[in-house]
């Protein structure tokens, strides 16, 4: 076992599978010779070679629309996509071209693709490099949508996703890049797609989260801890298929919930999973479910993201209004 | 005034010809490699797909096909683009590309399920290499482009082929497209079939390009221009531009110029946008008039045989459109077991919705 940051660990996966599957390719704007401009696929085409691991022109849209000609061929694309905002350049071969391959072909052909792209505030970036745009996937029909929140989850997502045969939505925050280091088995594995995990077991009130947001919940409930509230941490890593097993569960256990998301606060993955636990376990609520998140406004990148961000004073507030309730 | 050292230089093109509107070889050298046999398939496939068209006019009208593109006019661009390609060659066509994907092996009662919105019509069968008509104007452009880049890396001698219309060469995804088989050198034909008007809006308003062909300048692939209602000038260039990619030397931009003679579809109105005497200039340029007079004089075709192709299409049709209207309907617990491979368990409870 190796110790690895996340980047690593995806870095890691990509190798694994472009040695394990020779229709593996990986491509996007600037991803060769240095590896891309977080470094995430550095090194990878020094070992793999211009044919598999290769820089294109800049255009979001064609590296998507090329991944779904290549996707049809058989081949399996990981296409870098530089930074979430550029995928608005590129959502109709995403969300309409590649989501809807096996629906209008009636399964005969698929979208075996991966668009890996960074995203994630509190790092003080350019506009529109760090939003929270995984709630308009999670609308879209035939696209699978992933949230690392560490090295090891994000290596097994990363292998299951680009195992999978159809397309994968996958956000890297930009936040948890560098933030740790884990163990991290060196062979390929995988993490089951659509399974949430209970990153730390609590009787008192359930927070589901993910991404960066996992760890800023596990702060929170250390601070409830302190006043004796046991808070239970589920991180969800796979936005869609939801895991609503694993959090019905948990609130039948603690009876309370809230979600956290980076995300704006309106119609994003927060009110879906809160419909969700509408739907399953509404008798077993004790209160409303309530949700931290961004409030409706652009991202302000840089100047006031800490103020913006959920931050683990807002949850904790938010966990004593539905102990209070 | 002449242009300066620094000034990117142009000049107009001369659309390639073989065929004059009364039949006439213009230049013999230009002539592509067909036996009299090829020949006549080439007619009987142009007046089978005008006939099925008037039919499908007619079943769209009764309701019992769906949204339905006419193609009338385009037969030339259409049928010789896709009797240049290899069985093998990959079709990414646009949404009034029909014909092309049918005649590439696509089963007719297919296309009329497709355009009934029956997913069974897009079940391509394994052996024919082709993708269903793209709606999103362009995007058909960058599957091409990805298919050929796949053709590139397994090595392959094959192309790939996508269509759209003069309105399509102005999206961003054609540009993209052409620029990325520039980059990559890739074995891939981008066909315009520039029909002078995209819905209603006419080529004048389109581009201040000095013609469609001149957009591959800018992304360094070879762009030629055709008289699209000339189908041995067509045949003859995408032969052309099909050897150039199986030769590793890139990708081509081929526009044709043609006309549709019915409206854009049915619910379009062509006497809002254009002249009586603009359509009976075009109507004198028909595709399969010119192709018939050349036939006629080497004496491989009489109005005989035209007549005979009608009552086979109109035939043919029928029967397709009864297989069509025949098939199983779709149902919705069928159509949510069609988005992912395996239907995940929110979907799954979806269906009981619908039992």
């Amino acid at each position: 076992m190796a110790q690895m940051n996340m980047k690593e660990a995806i870095r890691d996966a990509m190798r694994v599978e472009l040695k394990n599957d020779p229709n593996v390719y990986v491509f996007g704007e600037d991803v060769g010779k240095v590896g891309g401009v977080f470094r995430a696929t550095e090194g990878l085409q020094g070992e793999f070679g211009e044919d598999r691991v290769f820089d294109t022109p800049l255009a979001e849209s064609a590296i998507a629309g090329m991944a779904v000609g290549m996707g049809i061929q058989g081949f399996r694309p990981v296409a870098e996509i530089q930074f979430v905002g550029f995928i608005y350049e590129a959502m109709d071969q995403m969300f309409i071209q590649a989501a809807r391959m096996r629906y209008r072909s009636g399964g005969r052909y698929n979208s075996p693709i991966v668009f890996r792209t960074p995203f994630g505030g509190g790092v003080k970036a350019a506009e529109l490099h760090t939003d929270s745009l995984e709630g308009l996937a999670i609308q879209t029909p035939g696209i699978k949508v992933i949230v690392p929140s560490n090295p090891y989850d994000a290596k097994g997502l990363l292998v299951a996703a680009i195992r999978d045969n159809d397309p994968v939505f996958f956000m890297e925050h930009l936040n948890l890049y560098h933030a740790f280091r884990q163990e991290v088995p060196e062979e390929a594995y995988t993490v089951e797609i659509g399974k949430a995990n209970v990153v730390r077991e609590g009787s008192d009130v359930t927070i589901i989260a993910y991404g960066l947001m996992v760890h800023t919940a596990v702060k929170a409930a250390e601070e409830l801890e302190k006043n004796g509230v046991k808070a239970e941490v589920i991180d969800l890593r796979t936005l869609l298929p939801l895991d609503i097993e694993t959090i019905v569960k948990s609130i039948q256990k603690t009876n309370r919930a809230i979600v956290v998301q980076e995300a704006q606060k309106t119609s994003g993955a927060a009110a879906e999973i809160i419909a969700q636990i509408n739907e399953h376990a509404i008798l077993h609520l004790e209160a409303p479910v309530l949700r931290v998140a961004g409030p409706d406004t652009v991202y302000p990148f840089a100047q006031i993201e800490d103020a913006w961000l959920p931050s683990p004073a807002r949850i904790v507030k938010a966990v004593n209004q539905v102990l209070n309730f | 005034m002449s242009k300066l050292p620094y000034e990117v230089q142009t000049e107009p093109v001369t659309p390639l010809s073989i065929l004059s509107p009364d039949g006439e070889i213009v230049d013999e050298a230009l002539m592509p490699e067909l036996t009299d046999e090829q020949l006549k398939e080439i007619m009987y496939r142009m007046v089978f797909t005008r006939t099925w068209d008037e039919r499908a006019v007619n079943l769209g009208r009764q309701g019992r096909l769906g949204f339905y593109a006419p193609v009338s006019g385009q037969e030339a661009s259409m049928i010789g683009s896709e009797y240049a390609l290899n069985k093998d060659d990959f079709i990414c066509p646009g949404y009034r590309d029909m014909p092309q994907i049918v005649w590439h092996g696509l089963p007719l009662y297919q296309a009329f399920l497709y355009s009934r919105g029956h997913q069974h019509g897009g079940q391509i069968p394994e052996d024919v290499h082709v993708l269903m008509p793209q709606i999103i104007i362009g995007a058909q452009i960058l599957h091409a482009t990805g298919v050929a880049m796949a053709f590139k890396k397994k090595g392959e001698k094959r192309v790939a082929i996508t269509y759209t219309g003069d309105g399509g060469s102005s999206e961003g995804d054609f540009y993209e497209g052409m620029n990325f088989a520039g980059a990559f050198k890739l074995p891939v034909i981008y066909v315009v079939q520039n029909n002078g008007y995209a819905i209603t809006t006419p080529y004048a308003k389109q581009t201040g390009a000095l013609s469609v062909a001149h957009k591959a300048v800018a992304a360094g692939i070879r762009g030629v221009q055709v008289d699209g209602m000339d189908v041995l000038a067509v045949i003859k260039a995408v032969q052309e531009a099909a050897e150039r990619g199986r030769n590793g030397e890139g990708a081509t931009l081929i526009e044709m110029l043609t006309y549709r003679f019915r409206p854009h579809s049915m619910a379009d109105d062509t006497t809002k946008y254009r002249t009586k005497d603009e359509e009976a200039e075009w109507s004198l340029k028909d595709p399969i008039t010119r192709f018939a007079k050349f036939l006629e004089k080497k004496g491989l075709w009489t109005d005989e045989d035209t007549a005979r192709v009608k009552e086979e299409a109109k035939a043919t049709v029928n029967e397709h459109i009864k297989k069509a209207e025949q098939t199983e309907k779709m149902t919705v617990s069928g159509l949510i077991d069609s988005m992912f491979e395996h239907t995940p368990a929110h979907m799954e409870a979806q269906k009981a919705d619908f039992q």
